[in-house]
């Protein structure tokens, strides 16, 4: 008796696709923390990276955090100054940009910026073989691309948070300092009255997250690119949308871990 | 070293892709400082034999010996070490387009040889572009160069380590008649001045006739002929005449 093997359908065949992507993903990450601590380290290749990733971001990074905090201070005024409670502005602005705006706007902008960059970038030399001749030289290419990439964004990022922090207070400042001539000094010192460590802490271990986030999607999406250039494009456009999903997710995370921290 | 040495060795190689059986018993043997062309259609596998040999590509099955080391059963340290004697010219060069061509080549070799001083990297770098007659191409970026000069600053980028053995893929593909002539020269000119073992891919008569002491026909994941180019294509096998006529069309 002859027996047809089983066809799968459509549907078990991506989901069989979905594990096995997941499982990829899992043993590249343990590969990155594998790697990182063997020597050779391409201490060259890192700063490279930190100046691509941090320096490079700074025109988007100040545009979008003065424009957040200016806008974010002019949209609450109305809801605060209904209730009398304009005096107020200050510590509300702080503690929404630094607990959630900065970190977030900060995360976003990287995933579209220096996410796609480093998919495209890592799957273009993919496709053009150039990783294979990396290889062939005898010259460790996830040490050099991957290690390297991930921790640049995994140390700039949490800086470009603090940076865009400043920024978008600035901008709040602007405003407040407009309508209700509130001096620089007095407006950071109402603005700080409310922040605590745990706020400032969370931010940044946030933005580390989602710096390493950033990072090891883009290289993963780059570092298995297929299909040419049109695999190219792919690889960005899915690097983008994966870390930003990714941040919403660890953003639900850590805010209900820090919460329970604060009670 | 003894020149009747077998320097690579390929037993009852398989290799397939799903349901494409790319390779299905491959035996070959590579003498000390000879070269090999291995000619066959597009997509016969020729290029996966060579990335089998410095294991970019894993068997299904088969051995595969260079310079007395099984390539299967080295580890990672093992197989870098058996890499840094194996230069492999990529068909598109593969040359890192964010560097110049002198960190192209310093690339490789600042990282396998630490002891060097800046100056004596720099005179690597000049006597390998020398080599290739492109030494005025050594501040340019890969972008700035033509397809010819491509092929052959990555051929010096594999020469700056001084392998033992040279992978060719497809060296005078995409390539005009006379840049051709050009590629299959320095290919003999890298034979006699560094001493190498060579396997040249491709399905380029001129290159198999003008580059290879040995020429061996794969058709169906199999070689179908081994031996000098005139003693594989005075053979009666059909299949050997077609693949001859269509490069005489051509």
């Amino acid at each position: 008796m002859n027996l047809k093997p089983v066809e799968k359908n459509l549907f078990s065949k991506k989901i069989d696709s979905f594990f096995l992507d997941l499982y990829s993903a899992f043993q590249f990450i343990m590969r990155f923390f594998k790697e990182l601590f063997k020597p050779p380290y391409e201490v060259k290749e890192i700063i490279r990276q930190c100046y691509e990733v941090g320096y490079k971001s700074l025109f988007l990074i100040t545009l979008t955090g003065f424009i957040t905090g200016l806008v974010f201070t002019k949209q609450s005024r109305p809801s605060l100054s209904e209730f009398g409670a304009t005096s107020w502005l200050p510590s509300l602005v702080a503690i929404a940009i630094i607990r959630a705006l900065a970190p977030l706007v900060t995360a976003l902008i990287c995933a579209g910026k220096v996410g796609s960059n480093i998919a495209a970038e890592l799957g273009s030399m993919k496709v053009t073989e150039q990783i294979d001749a990396m290889e062939v030289s005898a010259v460790n290419p996830f040490k050099f691309l991957v290690v390297s990439r991930v921790l640049a964004t995994t140390l700039m990022i949490p800086m470009l948070m603090c940076y865009t922090g400043f920024v978008a207070m600035m901008g709040a400042f602007i405003n407040v300092h407009q309508n209700e001539m509130t001096s620089f000094i007095t407006f950071f010192q109402q603005a700080f009255e409310k922040i605590s460590f745990l706020d400032i802490f969370s931010s940044l271990i946030k933005s580390i997250v989602y710096g390493f986030t950033i990072g090891i999607v883009g290289c993963y999406k780059g570092f298995h690119a297929k299909n040419g250039t049109q695999g190219v494009g792919k690889a960005a456009n899915l690097s983008v949308v994966l870390s930003m999903f990714l941040i919403f997710i660890e953003e639900i995370l850590i805010v209900q871990i820090t919460n329970s921290m604060r009670f | 070293m003894d020149p009747e040495k077998i320097i690579i060795s390929i037993m009852d190689l398989y290799k397939s892709f799903g349901e494409n059986h790319v390779l299905q018993g491959v035996n070959l043997e590579v003498k000390n400082k000879e070269n090999v062309v291995v000619l066959g259609r597009s997509g016969t596998g020729k290029s996966v034999l060579i990335k089998i040999i410095c294991g970019l590509l894993k068997p299904d099955q088969g051995s595969v010996n260079v310079i007395g080391k099984e390539v299967e059963l080295l580890n990672e340290k093992e197989l870098q070490q058996l890499r840094l004697q194996i230069g492999f010219s990529f068909q598109n060069s593969a040359l890192y387009d964010s560097m110049t061509v002198r960190e192209n080549l310093a690339f490789p070799l600042v990282r396998h040889s630490k002891h060097l001083s800046k100056s004596e990297v720099q005179r690597q770098i000049e006597r390998v572009l020398d080599a290739v007659g492109l030494l005025q191409t050594i501040n340019q970026m890969p972008s700035e160069l033509s397809g010819g000069q491509r092929k052959r600053i990555g051929i010096a980028r594999t020469l700056i380590l001084q392998p033992k053995i040279m992978l060719y893929d497809e060296p005078t593909s995409g390539l005009d008649p006379i840049t051709s002539i050009e590629i299959n020269n320095l290919i003999n000119q890298v034979k006699h001045q560094f001493n190498t073992t060579s396997i040249i891919i491709t399905h380029d008569l001129t290159c198999a006739k003008t580059t290879g002491d040995k020429v061996a026909m794969l058709f169906d994941g199999k070689f179908i002929k081994q031996g000098t180019f005139d003693e594989v294509f005075s053979s009666d096998d059909e299949r050997i005449q077609n693949f001859y006529k269509y490069n005489f069309i051509k």
